[in-house]
């Protein structure tokens, strides 16, 4: 009983901010301007495909440079004492701080033609490369703003891995690569699918990121979601069915990931 | 019989503080070996030397006739049972039993068979598929055993491994791992806090405090010839007087002077004199040197445990037949039941007083 109304305060926002528009989304991808039901808008949204592709693609990409950089560094971390441990944290935040446009931007002048990376390349004869307005700049650009979603929970998992369990993994025989493959890497799964999600599903639907790094050429999902709303080609119903779509994509794509999760460590072996 | 493990004059210091001082050792094959001492002498750290956890700052572990300072610890032929099992959560029964041979690539024919034997062994058929979390304290600890004795280890290192079950079980698995200790012939080195199990199940007791072995024998030998006050007190119960060595064969106690048949200390030479409850004998009055009155009376099952105050000290004394609260009894004890020792040195007898709970 008691617990029940502690519990009222969230019961009441996760219906008014989560539910209702949930639902308004699901209204406006399934009716017409008149309100009438139909469902043109989400067949419509078929003819974008490309951009949806393009957008997993990249988000993948995005997520995979992630984990890899974001791994070997979180458990780096977790050999140092305490205080190294923190301070180090600190740093990896550090670029959270600041704001996400002025991060992005800050991107746009060190990539453009005119840019610090070709200067100073010109200065040893090389370029100018062209690397503003492609698909790497973007990809460049969700790797630095998500990454610290990468490590935070890949880390946290792994501080609570008993200390003594590596060692038992030693004692048996294992040297210390095949600690982290057997041992480490199976009890640290649940961080990296944490992280997983945290940087792909950001990454699938932004729409900044793609705009500033990746000029007109690249558009993503989320620069498509957000011309329908605020754009010029201002459709509601289109908007919200593309929405509709990307929610069910990414709720797919989680539950695939799950799926590892739950299966025994030892079978990704 | 050869030596299988050998520690030489090993140091281990953390933050600067001694925490084993000159530990030497030899341990036989096929022995059952057990460290007891008090929670914070050093026994897990010595464990973690032969493990290969930790180095020791100086001094040399020998293997088997071979040096094997440095060798981490998946190059040694030793196995441990952990103090908290420290079993893989994310593995069941099986798999975990099973890990040592899966690294080593071991056949899975082999394993299978292998695993079995130890499921057993260990009394756990049938428990193969079940997730180790949701194992008894008494199953986990019997995973962890079998964990380590399928890889057929020369040495097992076992660190308080029965410290979380209750006596009973506690008692039983005693009985189960010194029969699993005879039955394969490995070399068990066994870290307790608690000198019955040591006493029961040892062929070889070391006795330590402080970072120091104290004494190196066979549990009768440590029970009946404690060569120091700490041992005499840390094993079963003990009453533990200032005395006067007067000269060979006669020393001096609470005012009085007695036989016993120790020597060699010197003349009008302090010591320290240990008797054991058990060994008086209440007796009226009249007939004994030492007279005290009854403090209080316990029955404990087998015996009854008495204080009696007696000049300058609370004798404790075990007898099948109970004094009266009250009454004045006489102290009666033969020259065998008088054991002299050397007095410890200052500082290591301020560490008696720490309490031998975990
Ligand atoms: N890693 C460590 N760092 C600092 N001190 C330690 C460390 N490990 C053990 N000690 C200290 O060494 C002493 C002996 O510890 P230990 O060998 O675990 O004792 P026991 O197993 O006999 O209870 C204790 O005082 C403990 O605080
Ligand atoms: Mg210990």
């Amino acid at each position: 009983m008691k617990n029940k109304l502690i519990a009222a305060p969230y019961l009441v926002w996760m219906v008014v901010f989560i539910l209702v528009p949930l639902i308004m989304v699901g209204y406006f991808a399934f009716t017409d301007k008149e309100g009438n039901f139909t469902l043109d808008y989400v067949a419509d949204v078929a003819q974008y495909s490309q951009i949806f592709v393009r957008s997993i693609w990249l988000a993948a990409i995005a997520t995979v440079i992630c984990l890899v950089i974001s791994y070997p560094l979180a458990y780096i971390l977790t050999g140092f004492s305490k205080n190294t441990q923190s301070t180090m944290l600190m740093i990896v935040m550090l670029p959270m701080w600041m704001n996400f446009l002025l991060r992005t931007y800050a991107w746009m002048t060190m990539l453009g033609n005119n840019g610090i990376i070709n200067t100073i390349l010109g200065f040893i004869g090389l370029g100018p490369f062209k690397m503003l307005n492609t698909e790497g700049a973007v990809v460049l650009g969700m790797v630095y703003n998500y990454l610290p979603y990468m490590i935070l929970p890949i880390y946290s998992v792994m501080v609570k891995i008993d200390k003594s369990v590596i060692e038992a993994a030693s004692d048996l025989g294992c040297n210390p690569w095949k600690t982290i493959l057997r041992v480490v890497f199976p009890l640290s799964l649940p961080g990296v699918m944490s992280g997983i999600t945290m940087v792909f599903v950001p990454a699938i639907s932004t729409f900044i990121i793609s705009r500033m790094l990746g000029g007109g050429g690249n558009l993503l999902i989320g620069d498509l979601i957000e011309m329908q709303f605020l754009g010029n080609a201002y459709n509601v119903n289109l908007g919200a069915a593309i929405s509709l779509v990307l929610m069910v994509i990414i709720l797919l794509i989680m539950t695939i990931m799950n799926q590892f999760d739950n299966d025994d460590g030892a079978v990704l072996l | 019989m050869n030596n299988i493990v050998e520690l030489k004059d090993i140091v281990v210091e953390f933050d600067g503080e001694r925490i084993l001082d000159k530990i030497n050792l030899n341990i036989k094959d096929k022995e059952f070996v057990t460290l007891l001492g008090p929670s914070g002498c050093g026994k897990t750290t010595t464990l973690r030397i032969i493990g290969g956890f930790i180095n020791p700052d100086s001094g040399t572990v020998m293997f088997d006739g071979k040096e094997i300072n440095g060798l981490p610890p998946y190059k040694r032929n030793v196995n441990t049972v952990f103090q908290r099992y420290a079993l893989f959560p994310h593995l069941n029964v099986y798999e975990n039993i099973a890990f040592g041979l899966r690294v080593q690539k071991v056949p899975e024919k082999e394993i299978n068979k292998r695993v079995a034997e130890m499921l057993k062994l260990v009394n756990l058929v049938g428990f193969e598929k079940r997730t180790v979390q949701r194992l008894s304290g008494g199953q986990q600890q019997r995973v962890a055993i079998a964990r380590a004795l399928v890889n057929h280890p020369k040495v097992l290192l076992l660190d308080e491994p029965l410290g979380a079950l209750d006596l009973k079980l506690r008692k039983e698995m005693q009985i189960e791992l010194k029969r699993i200790q005879q039955q394969l012939e490995i070399t068990f080195i066994y870290v307790t806090h608690d000198q019955e199990e040591a006493l029961t199940m040892s062929d070889t007791v070391v006795v330590m405090n402080g970072g120091v072995i104290q004494q190196i024998g066979s549990p009768v030998d440590i029970y009946n010839e404690p060569e120091n006050a700490f041992v005499a007190d840390f094993i079963g119960e003990s009453n533990i007087l200032n005395g006067l060595m007067i000269k060979d064969k006669l020393v001096e106690i609470s005012g009085r002077e007695f036989d016993c048949v120790d020597g060699g200390f010197g003349e009008n030479t302090p010591v320290d004199v240990v008797i054991r409850p058990e060994d008086i004998t209440i007796v009226p009055p009249e007939q004994a040197k030492l007279c005290g009155v009854v403090e209080s009376v316990i029955f404990k099952g087998v015996h009854y445990e008495m204080l009696i105050d007696a000049y300058d000290y609370r004798w404790m004394v075990h007898s099948t037949k109970a004094a009266d609260k009250g009454a004045s009894v006489g102290l009666s004890f033969g020259p065998d039941d008088i054991h002299i020792m050397h007095k410890l040195k200052e500082t290591e007898k301020s560490e008696e007083e720490v309490p031998d709970e975990e």
